[in-house]
């Protein structure tokens, strides 16, 4: 299957990892795509390291493994560079995205040598910005989009709008604040 | 028509009751299936379903009111995985031998010990000897499509008996995939109205069900039950035939995928079928005549059927995601051999015991798989019948 | 229904299904009475009418008509002697019960 693209989320117990990887499954799927989203299951609890995955494919997809050799890696908290092996696995024409505040120098050095693209975004920047509350999963979700072209900008918002809609039909005010955090991401993502 | 969504197995398969809407629902929660009494029941709270919920205190009751509920004429189903589907054993017997047509989403996870969450068949093969058909999903299509075929197959006045229908638990039941699910209507008329001929609230008759049987009776019962399961096929692929008209998706007792002309061939069940398919085809790329064979019935146990897809086979693999601890293999390998034999089939075949306790299968590990039926193809015998498959040692 | 059909003859094809029995009372068609050697005797000139044998039986073989009990039912009594222990008037008797 040479036109799927995978994707492999490391987070923490709590910060809405595999939250964002079903999102992404449901934007992608939105534009026609066959989709995947499915975390790796544990004893984990809060704060623990966790891994979430994505498949986005034009055609279906059958193989129900995890992903080892994935074409991008989202790192959502950068403390997990000190003890998981973030990029292993992943594919040299690729990329990680990571959430920090530190350059992009700083955070290579924990790459374990990969050679491919490195992003960063300081998601907590944006979270605060935009929501006032840290949530890097919104920030993290619009970064990987934009990084990986896995949708145009344009559609992926407007889904993203349309979701939020529904997700939070009870509380309008909370849509504003998560759109900006994807505007902005989008933006700052770098 | 069908309706394009992106669900989780769990979440198709608590679609697919809402869209029955049964009667009664006793359940209990146990990880991988908790979501699936946890839709349902927000089902009930929004008034979308009449059911009748009944949040038990344990696994045992659960299976224990849903007896009584199907003998009082209710149409019922639960959910359950791993040491729930322990704690309903003997319940499932009742169930079985009193001939009601109970419908149990089963979430497969491993059996304890060493105590584990995450997805092999133990549970299931377990059970597989209690009476009750099993039907087993490759992905949330199937397990969702198997359950809205589940009652037309088990309230079959041929048949009448308790059906499960299996999913892998977390990489199906959390993994949220593209699926094509059915209007309600469609479902409502595909499944039709519950009428036992023979009820317990029934006014106008009185009952009794679950007589003590002496020995003068018991093995005439038991017989009775064990021809009710061989009835079971047929419906299976009846209710399919009539699945098919609705919506196109064809089904039968197993899935035959590149298997026509192939040396080589993998016997498997489940979610791992799909990774597998991806190994047969790259392999096929490379010229090698691969080929697999998805359990989708395991009870009743299409043997005869089997044997015979795979009897032009040169050398063939029987996965097994359980344990049978007989110093021989697995379940699957038990009756497949056995199937092979009573064919008088001259096949290599060897027992692989894979993915227990969640443990992945991958694309690569199906290719070493078929590497080794070439092996011993070439070699013309099999040495080690009973192997592991991605075992550290 | 047909009892013929729930029987100690019958082939398996003709069982009810799961052995299901569709129609009340049906434990008066079977003479369980012959399961014991010593039945209780009713003493009917001692009975005061107070039927406090009546609900004890554990086999319904006190048949009452007219508020007054009758002769028993060796049908079904299984000579469980619970009768002679409830009677304050001595007026059911039986070997081995005193």
């Amino acid at each position: 299957m040479k036109d799927m693209v995978e994707i492999r989320w490391h987070g923490r117990g709590g910060q809405g990892a595999k939250t964002a990887a079903l999102l992404l499954a449901d934007v992608a799927f939105q534009t026609g795509k066959y989709v995947q989203g499915f975390p790796e299951y544990g004893p984990e609890r809060m704060g623990a390291p966790i891994t979430a995955y994505n498949r986005i494919s034009p055609e279906q997809i059958r193989v129900h493994s995890n992903i080892y050799e994935p074409d991008y890696v989202v790192v959502v908290d950068e403390s997990l560079l000190e003890t998981v092996h973030v990029t292993e696995g992943l594919k040299k024409e690729g990329a990680v995205v990571v959430n920090t505040a530190k350059s992009k120098e700083e955070i290579q050095k924990h790459l374990q040598g990969y050679e491919g693209k490195l992003y960063t975004i300081d998601a907590k920047k944006v979270s605060m910005e935009a929501l006032g509350r840290y949530f890097p999963n919104t920030p993290m979700l619009a970064a990987i989009v934009k990084i990986s072209g896995v949708m145009d900008e344009d559609t992926f918002m407007r889904e993203m709008e349309s979701s939020f809609k529904h997700k939070f039909a009870s509380k309008p005010e909370v849509i504003d604040g998560n759109m900006k955090a994807l505007k902005m991401a989008l933006q700052e993502v770098q | 028509m069908g309706k394009r969504d992106r669900l989780s197995g769990n979440e198709a398969v608590a679609v697919a009751m809402r869209q029955i809407n049964p009667d009664v629902m006793p359940a209990f929660p146990i990880t991988p299936s908790t979501e699936i009494p946890q839709y349902f029941s927000s089902f009930v709270a929004n008034g979308q379903v009449d059911t009748e919920f009944i949040p038990v205190e344990s696994e045992h009751s659960a299976m224990s009111a849903a007896i009584g509920a199907e003998a009082a004429g209710a149409r019922t189903l639960t959910a359950t995985s791993s040491c729930g589907l322990a704690l309903m054993w003997e319940e499932l017997y009742v169930a079985a031998s009193n001939r009601l047509p109970i419908a149990l989403a089963l979430v497969n996870r491993a059996l304890s010990g060493p105590i584990n969450i995450n997805c092999d068949h133990s549970d299931s093969m377990g059970a597989r000897d209690a009476g009750w058909i099993q039907i087993y999903a490759e992905n949330n299509q199937e397990a969702y499509d198997n359950f809205i075929q589940a009652y037309p197959i088990a309230e079959n006045p041929d048949v009448r008996l308790p059906i499960m229908i299996c999913q892998d638990g977390f990489i199906t039941s959390h993994g949220v995939e593209n699926i094509e699910l059915m209007e309600d209507e469609q479902v409502r008329a595909f499944v039709g109205d519950y009428a036992p001929e023979h009820f317990l609230l029934n006014s106008k008759e009185s009952m009794a069900v679950g007589p003590y049987a002496t020995t003068h009776y018991y093995m005439e019962a038991k017989k009775q039950h064990a021809q009710a399961m061989v009835n079971a096929k047929q419906a299976v692929l009846d209710v399919a035939k009539e699945f098919e008209k609705v919506t196109g998706r064809s089904y039968g007792l197993f899935e035959a995928y590149r298997l026509e002309d192939a040396d080589y061939a993998m016997v498997l069940i489940g979610s791992a079928a799909g990774t597998a398919k991806d190994a047969v085809d790259e392999l096929r790329d490379k010229g090698v005549k691969a080929g697999l064979l998805k359990i989708r019935l395991f009870r009743p146990f299409p043997a005869q059927e089997i044997a015979n897809a795979l009897a032009h086979v040169k050398a063939m693999a029987i996965m097994d995601r359980a344990e049978s601890l007989s110093s021989q293999g697995g379940p699957l390998g038990s009756e497949v051999m056995a199937a092979l034999y009573r064919a008088r089939s001259q096949a290599l075949a060897v027992n692989y015991i894979y993915g227990l306790g969640g443990r992945d299968m991958r694309v690569e590990h199906a290719e070493e798989v078929f590497e080794q039926l070439r092996q011993i193809a070439d070699a013309g015998e099999v040495t080690d019948a009973y192997r592991y498959l991605g075992l550290r040692e | 229904m047909d009892l013929h059909k729930v029987n100690n003859t019958c082939r398996w094809q003709d069982l009810t299904e799961g052995m299901q029995i569709y129609e009340g009372g049906t434990s008066a068609q079977f003479p369980t009475g012959e399961w014991t050697a010593v039945k209780p005797e009713f003493i009917e000139d001692k009975c005061k009418q107070c039927l406090l044998c009546v609900p004890v039986c554990p086999d319904s073989a006190i048949p009452v008509k007219d508020e007054k009990r009758g002769a028993f039912d060796y049908d079904h009594c299984k000579g469980c002697g619970i009768c002679v222990k409830a009677c304050p008037c001595d007026a059911i008797k039986m070997e081995g019960v005193n």
